[in-house]
């Protein structure tokens, strides 16, 4: 008998049924993470192991979808780290201006906090008219969240203090309608922000953009998976366009760390060189 | 025993004795360190640089895949969790609290368990929580070695105290037997 880790093994098989059923591919997830998730998913479901998950996976879509959401990491939040749009005000607008057009990829926007974060910031400069958001996860549940643009209202507190936080001088609370326990995100922030279904592992180029935002999506792949999201980041910006990534990401590990200058080190924000 | 890792949990009364903690171990002390404290989540890394101030050890925020290395001490960064890979790197994730907190020390301990096995020593320190008591009893049962701080001498009992009540914990000890514990089960020849 070899010596490998049962669990292990059952937890690659998995990730290869939920890949060839429905074309998720899991499998290059960083192994502590998605052992943990997998582990809470099947705690959660009562099943005795993860072959008998395997089992339900292939012969039951209802507990397929579940297993999804589990496997997909909906935390977000308006304005998160507000150092980081405080630095898009004063770094990333000035660049922006220049272009007749502009076009935003909010790369793993899960339930859409952060573009309607950008939309404000696009309204606040006079740009928004000209500018178009791509807003995409491979998650159509938190994606039609997002849309929809309702929130809890016992989160407006701490968005609209990461708000101020941010260089935001206008009342927060003028960019939505609350009704009882929940928020609805204005009609006007909603109208240039066009939400789709694009999965960064499996699917390819869609848009040229200007700007790309891709924050705490990519610590969750391995290095490999990194750097081949990195290159289809790399292949759908302009020249001179902009990269932004989560505060503990960065290009270092990457093939494409060469192609692109430092604009903010600390809030990691890249300039495709020309 | 060859221990090739140690974690430490520690919350509220956390800067103080890390301050003594760092002061008492030596230079040559080579088992890397990894450490989840409880800070919230707007923290800048000036504590960390006190702390490294201080010590005779090189004291740093943990980086997404990072290598782990000898004589190294990793602080996971405010707002991630922490979680050690089989092949001794990290992982940062953004997943929901656990236990209230991220970074969480039962994610730190029960990845690192599983990642090292019986060459991790998992060592709870003061806090008013009970994060890590979970990540205890994983490392104990991966064959690792667990130690406590003694709740008496702990500026705030209940972290150590709910490890000590849910499981048969090795060590037991004030944080300065800790330290010359550590020292003699990792360094040997420190006593020669």
């Amino acid at each position: 008998m070899r010596d490998i880790d049962t669990t292990e093994l059952e937890i690659s098989l998995l990730l290869e049924a939920v890949y060839q059923k429905y074309g998720y591919d899991f499998r290059q997830y960083s192994e502590a993470h998605i052992k943990r998730r997998i582990m809470n998913s099947r705690a959660m479901s009562g099943l005795e192991n993860i072959s008998q998950m395997q089992s339900k996976v292939l012969n039951d879509e209802a507990f397929a979808s579940k297993l999804l959401q589990d496997l997909s990491i909906t935390v977000t939040e308006m304005f998160r780290d507000p150092a980081f749009y405080r630095s898009i005000r004063e770094n990333v607008i000035p660049v922006l201006k220049t272009y007749p057009f502009i076009k935003i990829w909010h790369a793993g926007c899960s339930t859409g906090q952060e573009a309607y974060s950008m939309a404000i910031i696009m309204q606040e400069e006079g740009l928004y008219d000209r500018t178009t958001i791509y807003a995409t996860d491979f998650n159509q549940l938190a994606l039609s969240h997002a849309k929809e643009g309702i929130f809890s209202n016992s989160m407006m507190k701490e968005y609209t203090t990461n708000y101020q936080l941010s260089g935001g001088k206008e009342s927060f609370s003028g960019y939505y309608t609350s009704s009882y326990d929940n928020v609805i995100m204005n009609q006007s922030l909603k109208k240039n922000i066009v939400w789709a279904n694009h999965n960064l592992v499996t699917d390819s180029v869609f848009a040229e953009v200007q700007l790309i935002l891709c924050r705490n999506v990519l610590i969750y792949f391995n290095r490999n998976l990194q750097n081949k999201v990195q290159r289809l980041f790399y292949d759908s910006l302009v020249n001179g366009g902009i990269l932004c990534l989560g505060s503990k990401e960065s290009l270092r590990f990457t093939d494409l760390n060469e192609d692109y200058t430092e604009v903010d080190k600390k809030q990691r924000i890249y300039k495709k060189d020309y | 025993m060859h221990y090739e890792a140690i974690v430490i949990g520690v919350s509220s009364g956390g800067m103080k004795a890390m301050k003594i903690m760092f002061s008492l171990l030596p230079k040559n002390f080579s088992t890397p360190i990894i450490i989840v404290q409880h800070i919230s989540a707007h923290s800048d890394t000036q504590w960390i640089k006190l702390l490294n101030d201080e010590s005779n050890l090189s004291i740093k925020e943990a980086d997404e895949k990072e290598k782990i290395e000898k004589g190294n001490v990793y602080i996971a960064p405010p707002n991630y969790h922490l979680l050690i890979e089989k092949d001794k790197t990290f992982s940062l994730t953004i997943d929901e609290r656990v236990n209230y907190a991220r970074p969480s020390i039962d994610v730190l301990f029960e990845s690192a368990a599983e990642a090292y096995k019986n060459k991790l020593i998992g060592i709870i320190l003061t806090g008013s929580n009970n994060d890590g008591t979970k990540g205890m009893k994983r490392i104990q049962e991966c064959g690792g070695l667990t130690i406590a701080q003694d709740p008496a001498t702990a500026e705030s009992r209940y972290m150590p105290a709910s490890v000590i009540a849910a499981m048969q914990v090795d060590y037991v000890l004030p944080l300065n037997d800790i330290i010359a514990l550590l020292i003699e089960i990792t360094q040997p020849q420190a006593h020669k």
